[in-house]
């Protein structure tokens, strides 16, 4: 034979580098993660009676739900906001980052079928997440729209659209990488200690109360601020409030912290997950 | 040919036992033994015997040390005991597990069939599953799309592609997944154990396709299966894998028939000492052998030729048996079909024998109508219509291909088995 090595078009080996990430191969994927998210997000209301409206009924329940009880029996700070589009907003943009978490953290195991019969970049599962999630946060913030539509013709509210808007996209673009860099640490780590997983859906709510949701940053208690200014999530969710409503706490070197945790853990994740992804077939 | 696929001293290792359990304990150590700049403690390659013998790891090798080599366009037919390693080689030739050791090369798209209708979701439409799937097995969404009528026609399921699959039969839904699969732009094709499912007409046209797949347009197939028939159709070449080795590889038939040879796990010496048998055992087969025309013992005859199918029973009891008493060779083909019961009970006009303590018994086929290949038979024997004696894989022997007809023309095995004598008369229309 006479075979010389340049030939090969695909060369298995034990386990490449840790930083061969391969990304041009999951770009060759692309069709198939627009699928995911057109499965996703079809499958979600198939046989349903509401359809799509499934969407809003969540977002628009939980909202009065902390309305009452955060805003008019605990009557926490909504720093001057109406309670519905301080709560609406919130709970909009937190659902996305729980959800792509969420997910992304049992990837492993939620795809053990799929990735142990079939080979494609397995980034394209967790990426899938994040944008079909990303439909669906794009459909909520539809409802957020309604919403302050409705309070600026009927309850002659102003809003102060400001550049800070274009802070909005950044901050989802933070959102989503932060729960898909997190996701990807978490189901890297669950395919050999599932223990983990049940502390997720904990730890995700826990971390909601030490992110300004449920009240704004100017608000938070003395004892706590110190928590809520190390989670990279408090300046995201100033931030998406200050772009759609006008008002939040947010600053360029809090900003500037947010950035670097959200990359450096975006980072550890992928690589993670690409040193995961060879072996995990025989560990799950 | 140029080659395909090269495979060069691969191995797997795999953990015995539960995986989960102290294993964080075990990272640290292997953590710790990293640091220091150790090798890793639970995995050494290369491992040799006398170490592995100590116990002190609990790893097996599943693939070791496998080298071999595809050309293009060959279909490889890979066979194997349950255990011996062909899925983990079809797993990582199709990267879904990557090798502990050693170095694949591969020249073409690969896509693998280990098990059809990966990704279905439930909920869509035969139709959209079609893309997705297609997707996942690595089409871009343009390639689907120019196949989509060639896939529907080919799955035969064209009024349900807009209904969800989770409407569909078990057989519609496979069809529709093989569909997709067959339809792969890929220079190779894997396929594992596909076709047991499906109604005849579509195995066969599964078969079909792959046979079109590897001839035709000239890609590869490995192929793993226990359907000998069909790898016998399909495959050109064959391997043989044990214990994670190549223990052989050559030609489909050739290695059909080693794999056979392999799996006889009793030879025809020791059938007194067998335990797996049934009856009451009065009467005990003691032995069996075939004969060629000749008288002499052998292993291989010739069709249309004298053959004789010999068993030694031995009476256990203390007194003379004179009983009715049936014996029968029941024979079978390589694939585990019954081709006939060889019986004195239908051959023979007087059933009624003595035996003092052994006897002897010898069922001749004069003309041997049977086709080049592998046959086996079962022993039985019977008192008085009683099961006395029944043994499964008694004895093997091997037909080669012989002048039957008489006319110095060989039929092909491949058509069938069975060899009728027979007269033909032709007559011609005024």
């Amino acid at each position: 034979m006479h075979d010389n090595d340049e030939n090969w078009s695909l060369v298995i080996k034990q386990r490449s580098s840790l930083f061969n990430l391969n990304l041009a191969e999951v770009w060759n994927y692309k069709d198939l993660i627009l699928l995911l998210v057109r499965r996703d997000f079809v499958s979600f209301y198939k046989q349903t009676i509401f359809g799509p409206v499934w969407f809003f009924i969540q977002p628009f329940f939980t909202t009065f739900i902390y309305v009452f009880i955060f805003g008019t029996l605990a009557s926490l700070s909504t720093d001057g906001l109406p309670q519905t589009l301080f709560y609406l907003t919130n709970i909009v943009a937190w659902n996305y980052f729980s959800e792509c978490l969420n997910k992304t953290s049992t990837v492993f195991r939620d795809n053990a079928n799929i990735f142990g019969k079939v080979y494609f970049p397995r980034l394209v599962m967790p990426l899938s997440i994040v944008i079909s999630n990303l439909t669906r946060f794009g459909v909520q913030l539809i409802l957020l729209a309604l919403a302050m539509l409705y309070y600026a013709v009927f309850k002659d509210y102003t809003f102060h659209i400001t550049w800070y808007i274009l802070l909005f996209p950044l901050m989802v673009l933070l959102m989503a990488a932060f729960g898909l860099g997190a996701g990807m640490i978490i189901s890297a780590m669950t395919t050999k200690y599932r223990d983990l997983s049940f502390l997720v859906s904990f730890g995700i709510q826990l971390l909601m109360y030490v992110t300004p949701v449920i009240y704004p940053l100017s608000a938070a208690h003395e004892k706590v601020k110190w928590v809520l200014s190390i989670n990279p999530m408090t300046p995201i969710l100033e931030g998406i409030r200050l772009g759609l409503l006008g008002k939040g706490d947010i600053t360029i070197a809090s900003l500037l912290y947010a950035v670097t945790v959200v990359v450096v853990v975006l980072f550890i994740g992928i690589i993670t997950f690409n040193k995961v992804e060879k072996s995990f077939v025989d560990t799950v | 040919m140029s080659l395909a696929i090269k495979v060069e001293n691969l191995s797997k290792v795999y953990n015995l036992g539960e995986i989960g359990t102290g294993t964080l304990s075990r990272d640290i150590e292997r953590w710790w033994a990293l640091v220091r700049g150790k090798e890793d403690p639970y995995l050494r390659i290369g491992e040799t015997n006398d170490r592995a013998s100590k116990g002190d790891s609990n790893v097996v090798y599943s693939l070791q040390d496998l080298s071999f080599e595809v050309k293009q366009g060959e279909a490889v037919g890979i066979i194997g005991r349950n255990g011996a390693g062909k899925s983990t080689l079809l797993k990582i030739l199709s990267r879904v597990t990557s090798p502990t050791a050693g170095k694949i090369s591969i020249k073409g798209r690969i896509a693998s069939l280990l098990e059809v209708g990966t990704g279905f979701h439930p909920e869509l439409s035969g139709k959209d599953n079609i893309f997705l799937n297609g997707a996942i097995m690595g089409m871009k969404k343009a390639e689907i799309k120019k196949k989509l009528d060639e896939i529907i026609a080919f799955s035969g399921v064209e009024r349900y592609v807009d209904t969800p699959v989770k409407r569909y039969s078990s057989g519609m839904y496979v069809r529709l997944a093989f569909a997709v699969a067959a339809h792969l732009q890929s220079e190779i094709l894997i396929v594992d154990e596909v076709l047991a499912v499906g109604d005849a007409e579509f195995q066969s046209k599964c078969l079909g396709k792959m046979k079109d797949v590897s001839s035709n347009e000239g890609r590869t197939v490995l192929f793993v299966s226990h359907n000998m028939a069909a790898m016998n159709s399909l495959c050109t070449s064959g391997m043989i894998l044990e214990k994670g080795n190549l223990h052989y590889a050559g030609d489909i038939d050739k290695t059909i028939n080693k794999y056979l040879e392999i799996n006889r796990t009793h030879s025809n010496k020791d059938v007194i000492d067998r335990k797996d048998r049934v009856g009451n055992q009065k009467l005990k087969f003691a032995n069996t052998w075939v004969e060629n025309a000749n008288g002499e013992t052998v292993e291989h005859v010739v069709s249309g030729q004298s053959i004789k199918i010999v068993a030694e029973i031995i009476n256990t009891t203390q007194e003379n048996i004179h009983e009715n008493i049936t014996i029968a060779f029941a024979l079978y083909d390589y694939m585990g079909y019954q081709i006939t019961d060889l019986s004195n009970l239908h051959a023979t006009s007087d059933i009624k024998l003595s035996v003092q303590n052994k006897i002897t018994i010898t069922c001749e086929l004069p003309s041997l109508p049977l086709n080049e290949g592998v046959y086996r038979y079962n022993l039985f024997c019977r008192i008085n219509n009683e099961v006395a004696d029944g043994l499964e894989y008694a004895g093997y022997f091997n037909v080669n291909a012989g002048d039957f007809f008489g006319t110095g023309r060989i039929s092909d095995k491949n058509q069938g088995q069975v060899l009728f004598k027979q007269n033909w008369n032709i007559a011609c229309a005024e």
